[in-house]
């Protein structure tokens, strides 16, 4: 009983990350339909900064709140330079340039940090939640983190009016603009928080799974499951998608596939969504756009 | 009276394509115009190169001044608001949503609180269904929330595109009696698009026929309405 709680607590915790990596993918989908693959690497290498900044004796919070604002002025930069450009180009082109920042993330992050695996802080340490046995302290703060981000992602597109202008811009980009929404730059800002969001995904899986270049990749495809399962175009749909499989994950990995293959998982979530339900499970029918 | 909105040799352009070969026309300080014409005349293309949503050439001048806007949020910001063909609605989003839009680039808060409660007045339907989803109401709701999300803008210029499209002869006449009320005792200046001419000339003090991208017929709107030949040979009635 224990042994299950545990590997339900610990899918919860990495099912955190990927239902706010969800959440981040399922942002930048809906002001420009398509998906960022980069985002995996572009948390990668924000998650190297945080550790750059602990290795030269920083605090863990002010190295996270650092990260944290520099990753979403580097979302803002590349949205606008690189990005940008392509706003009109084929699908396959923006694609591409998603693929290659990836690639060009990945080796900045072998290039300056090198590609030994690094162990990387948590800042919780101590007592997990309730004393739980079953629940490291990492677990139980990684799972509040989550929790937190996702309530001030919500309160931010919900309550403010810059959230609001921000789904408004995605939502319908032509009456936004005769509004006076700068929908430029609202895209620019989706992806600083996308990026932001990324930052503390890394930072609180790096615990869990160790830093090194290739850390995010898993981490993406589990979140794209999530995402894909629970409706890409519904964010609470992605959130619910990435916690399930998070715990899916765990438990499958631990009592029936074993951990070498359970990567395999999240590639047949997202085959067997698409091919059953290709709307996801909260989504709506996804209509294409010619 | 004063022009408010004077525009001269205004061409548009969709891609490498002239939709507009150099019309003219004006909107005067309070006044409203009417640009009528057929379908395709380029009565729509005419409101988005003023609100500079497509490629545009000629002389603007906005209150004296040449619009230097270039992009539709900053003509937005100069105090015209544009009820887009079709009515823009934020379909997902709620009725209060699409309404705070309207007033998103405004900063005196007592003011805009002011003007909802003024929205409210004209078009009480629209109080009733602030939680609603923008996308279920009917067309004629979809319509005054147009109209509506424009206003709270607090413009000095209103571009309506085919208010009436679509709707109940009972809705329009609704509409239009408060479009009237607009005009007249808030002094919002209107430039109007409409097929229907009767309509339109009815509300209009200035009206210009289009075809084909040209202003064919142009001047006061009573001696518009009065002359036979320009009713027969552009208006069709
Ligand atoms: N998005 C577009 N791309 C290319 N050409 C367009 C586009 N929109 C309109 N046009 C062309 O520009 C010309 C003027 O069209 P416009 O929509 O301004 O007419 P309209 O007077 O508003 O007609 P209607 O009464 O049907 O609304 C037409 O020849 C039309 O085919
Ligand atoms: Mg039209």
């Amino acid at each position: 009983m224990v042994e299950l709680l545990h590997q339900l607590s610990s899918g919860l915790a990495l099912g955190g990350v990927y239902a706010i990596t969800a959440l981040a993918l399922v942002m930048i989908f809906q002001a420009t339909q398509l998906v960022n693959f980069a985002q995996g690497e572009m948390a990668m290498f924000s998650t190297y900064v945080a550790w750059a900044l602990l290795q030269n004796g920083w605090n863990y919070w002010p190295a996270f709140a650092f990260t944290v604002a520099l990753s979403f002025v580097g979302g803002v930069v590349i949205e606008r330079a690189i990005v940008r450009p392509f706003a009109h180009a084929p699908i396959l082109a923006s694609v591409i340039v998603f693929i290659g920042l990836g690639f060009i993330f990945n080796a900045l992050a072998g290039f300056f940090f090198g590609y030994t695996v690094q162990s990387f802080d948590t800042p919780f340490n101590g007592r997990p939640w309730f004393g739980a046995k079953f629940m490291s302290a990492h677990e139980s703060g990684a799972i509040v983190v989550s929790l937190i981000v996702l309530a001030l992602v919500f309160a931010f597109f919900r309550f403010t009016p810059l959230g609001l202008a921000m789904r408004a811009a995605a939502q319908n980009p032509a009456s936004a603009r005769l509004v006076g929404v700068r929908v430029g730059w609202m895209l620019a800002l989706g992806w600083g928080l996308a990026a932001a969001i990324g930052a503390i995904a890394g930072m609180m899986a790096a615990p869990i799974v160790y830093l090194d270049p290739n850390m995010m990749g898993g981490i993406l495809l589990y979140a794209f499951a999530g995402a894909v399962l629970g409706g890409i175009d519904n964010p609470w749909g992605a959130v619910l998608g990435g916690f399930t499989v998070g715990v899916v994950e765990n438990l499958l990995g631990a009592y029936v596939v074993g951990t070498e293959v359970k990567l395999s998982v999240a590639l047949i979530i997202i085959v067997g969504v698409l091919v059953a339900k290709p709307s996801g499970l909260f989504g709506r029918r996804i209509v294409a756009r010619v | 009276m004063s022009a408010l909105l004077s525009v001269r040799g205004l061409k548009a352009f969709y891609g490498p394509i002239e939709a507009l070969h150099g019309v003219d026309f004006e909107v005067e300080q309070g006044g409203v115009t009417a640009l009528l014409g057929a379908n395709g005349a380029g009565k729509t293309t005419t409101l988005r190169a003023l609100s500079a949503m497509i490629r545009r050439e000629g002389v603007i001048e906005f209150r004296g001044e040449p619009m230097r806007a270039r992009a539709p949020e900053d003509v937005a910001r100069l105090g015209v608001a544009h009820v887009p063909d079709g009515r823009g609605t934020f379909t997902d989003l709620t009725v209060e949503e699409n309404l705070k839009l309207g007033a998103y680039i405004r900063r005196d808060r007592a003011k805009v609180k002011t003007d909802f409660e003024r929205v409210f007045g004209y078009f009480p339907r629209l109080a009733e269904r602030l939680r609603q989803q923008a996308g279920t109401l009917s067309g004629g709701e979809q319509q005054m929330l147009a109209i509506s999300r424009a206003l709270l803008l607090a413009p000095s210029l209103l571009l309506l595109d085919e208010p009436s499209f679509g709707l109940a002869p009972l809705v329009v006449a609704e509409i239009f009696r408060i479009l009237r009320q607009i005009n007249q005792s808030e002094g919002v200046s209107i430039l109007i698009v409409e097929q229907n001419a009767n309509l339109a000339l009815d509300l209009a003090t200035r009206a210009y026929v289009l075809e084909t991208g040209r202003v064919v017929v142009g001047g006061a709107a009573v001696d518009i309405r009065a002359d036979d030949s320009v009713r027969r040979a552009y208006l069709g009635y």
